[in-house]
């Protein structure tokens, strides 16, 4: 009876061979290790904004005159509701965190190069929206950094030539940020956005499951069905959907099925980031004033600036460029080159070996530079643009492009290790 | 269905002109949407003229009016203060105002209508922060001068004819908005000709 229903269902809706396809028959590498959380992990961050987010609509009002008050309302008189809101104001932060160790993870493997450079993009556009959807949302609380913030932001548009003010006017939709400005965030944040996003996570995966993940050793786990390279009796232990194999063109080594062997794994990941995110949320919710600012406990005021007006820290590292050029259009452009150099890493970096584990020395040094670069200059962005820091943060600017600039030159004819035929 | 042969051209003309077509009505159905972005009647109205009462500035302060959410400064400032603008012009990114931040009357050395009352919108022109005033210990910022504006977002500096430092982060002089005098004591600040 229950077969037959799956089965009428089957036939017209194929449920059961996606599921194999996406999940219970998809070939994973068997060497995936903690870096490999980060992607269920940013699933699983998304999930979590957007169940608190709606759960916080119910009681938040979207306008000049209530936002606050709101916000307020929501932490004291809501069951619950300081809980709901910590978990969604901690939840950015955490996406962040995650999704840079994503980000870090596709450069140490070389997880963008070809067939993935797609895939790659995706991620980037991934990570637009979710600078985006950060911004618009840090202004719903209508705090005084929320206010201050979003007038620095929105003035970054208003440094382009001739059209920068008018921008900037159709941006707010007032002379000033204003209530027409706060409405509109708001449904950009909580219909728009959202929507954006979870479109683009379904691209991300679909043309991640097209193309295969890549591994800690950047090598394919699907090779021609040649001879060249035979299964052992551990590879054949497995049944993958067919559409992996080609017809037969492939076969897979090295491969276990991503349920339930990379679920159950993902669950200790789950597990572990739980921990620390239930612990900032009950003790450091604030984040040592880095998650939700000390300003923004006081509501916004067009008179009175904040004697020092810094991002959230997860926009620090461009803001510190932004700063660093002292012309302020060619700051904002800077800005954006450094976000566009990182989407266009597959073509930038012109090697053929994929992991660092088996590139050069030169190469690891240079990705150890961006990760100090990046670091340093999210230290910067956060401290007052005085003397000696803004001389700093042009240094470290410099080395951010430089990491780019350098990868291009060495990457062509670049001494690489042997690679292996098997995952090690 | 009639069987006659595929005339490839009349075919070409009609997916080419429904293109057009359907392309200009999806422009058309746009514009509503980007328009009701623009700043709405409501908001136009609020963005409109402000008066303020001057008569009981003293020498030396500073009053913030609210124009289009923006604050605006006055300041009365005294002698001392004119003097000193002359002083430092060398330290000045454009110490003649000819970049176009003012209405004309106001591209002087004070950049005001009469030397003694400054006004100007108080927003940094380089992200929009609003500056505070110093009106004694400015000489910590640039040697030698009294007073004057200090941002704390940025570190922009301006004189007290709000004429920006060198080597700071803000491009221009702070901007001063059109504002004209009913009599001895009311400013008009947001409209320069004809009657309010």
């Amino acid at each position: 009876m229950f077969k037959n229903l799956m089965s009428w269902i089957e036939y017209r809706l194929p449920f059961m061979d996606k599921m194999n396809l996406h999940v219970m028959q998809y070939p994973a590498p068997k060497n995936f290790n903690f870096w490999y959380f980060f992607g269920s992990l940013a699933m699983l961050v998304l999930v979590n904004q957007i169940l608190t987010g709606i759960w916080l609509t119910m009681n938040y009002v979207p306008s000049a005159e209530g936002a606050f008050a709101s916000v307020e309302y929501i932490m004291r008189d809501v069951d619950y509701g300081w809980l709901l809101r910590y978990m969604h104001s901690t939840g950015a932060s955490a996406f962040f965190v995650v999704v840079y160790l994503h980000m870090l993870r596709g450069m140490m493997y070389g997880s963008y190069q070809k067939p993935r450079e797609l895939l790659w993009i995706f991620g980037m556009l991934i990570f637009l929206v979710l600078m985006a959807e950060a911004f618009m949302g840090y202004l719903l609380p209508w705090g005084q950094m929320s206010f201050w913030g979003a007038q620095v932001i929105i003035g970054i548009f208003g440094t382009i030539p001739f059209v920068g003010e008018d921008l900037t006017l159709w941006i707010r939709g007032d002379y000033v940020i204003s209530g027409a400005t706060l409405n509109r965030f708001f449904a950009l944040h909580v219909i728009a956005l959202p929507l954006v996003l979870v479109i683009l996570v379904f691209l991300h995966i679909m043309a991640l499951h097209e193309v295969g993940s890549n591994n800690p050793d950047g090598i394919d786990i699907k090779k021609d069905n040649d001879g060249s390279v035979a299964q052992t009796e551990a590879d054949k232990k497995f049944t993958f959907h067919q559409y992996f194999t080609r017809g037969g063109k492939k076969v897979i080594v090295d491969a276990i099925p991503f349920h339930p062997y990379y679920t159950v794994k993902d669950l200790v990941g789950v597990a572990g980031f739980l921990l620390i995110f239930a612990w900032v949320i009950f003790f450091f919710p604030e984040g040592g004033g880095y998650f939700l600012e000390p300003p923004n406990f006081e509501p916004a005021n067009a008179l009175k600036t904040p004697a020092h007006i810094a991002p959230v820290w997860y926009f620090t590292p461009f803001y510190a460029i932004l700063r660093a050029i002292p012309h302020p259009f060619m700051g904002a452009v800077a800005m954006f080159a450094a976000i566009l150099a990182l989407a266009l890493l597959p073509w930038l970096d012109r090697g053929k070996v994929r992991s660092m584990r088996y590139r050069s020395g030169l190469h690891t040094a240079n990705l150890i530079n961006f990760c100090i670069s990046f670091v340093a200059l999210g230290v910067l962005g956060v401290l007052p643009a005085e003397g000696v820091y803004t001389l700093m943060a042009q240094i470290f600017s410099f080395t951010y492009f430089g990491f780019f600039i350098l990868l291009w030159f060495y990457s062509k004819n670049e001494k690489t290790k042997p690679l292996p035929v098997r995952l090690t | 269905m009639s069987n006659a042969p595929v005339d490839h051209g009349r075919r070409r003309f009609l997916t080419i002109a429904t293109s057009v077509v359907g392309g200009v009505g999806a422009v058309g159905a746009a514009v509503p949407f980007v328009a009701s972005w623009m700043p709405s009647e409501k908001a136009k109205q609020a963005g409109a003229a402000v008066s303020a009462d001057i008569s009981k500035l003293e020498p030396g302060q500073l009053i913030r009016v609210e124009w289009r959410g923006k604050p605006v400064w006055i300041v009365k400032r005294p002698q001392a203060m004119l003097d000193e603008l002359a002083t430092h012009e060398d330290k000045l990114r454009d110490p003649a105002s000819e970049v176009e931040q003012q209405p004309a009357y106001a591209q002087n050395r004070h950049r005001s209508k009469k030397p003694e009352i400054f006004v100007a919108v108080g927003i940094c022109t380089h992200l929009g922060c609003s500056p505070t005033y110093i009106a004694n210990d400015f000489a910590a910022q640039v040697e030698g001068v009294t007073s004057g504006f200090f941002c704390p977002c940025h570190g922009s500096k301006f004189d007290m004819a709000g004429r920006v430092f060198q080597s700071v982060p803000a491009p221009k002089n702070l901007q001063i908005p059109p504002y004209m005098f009913i009599d001895d004591n009311t400013i008009v600040i947001g409209e320069d000709e004809g009657t309010v």
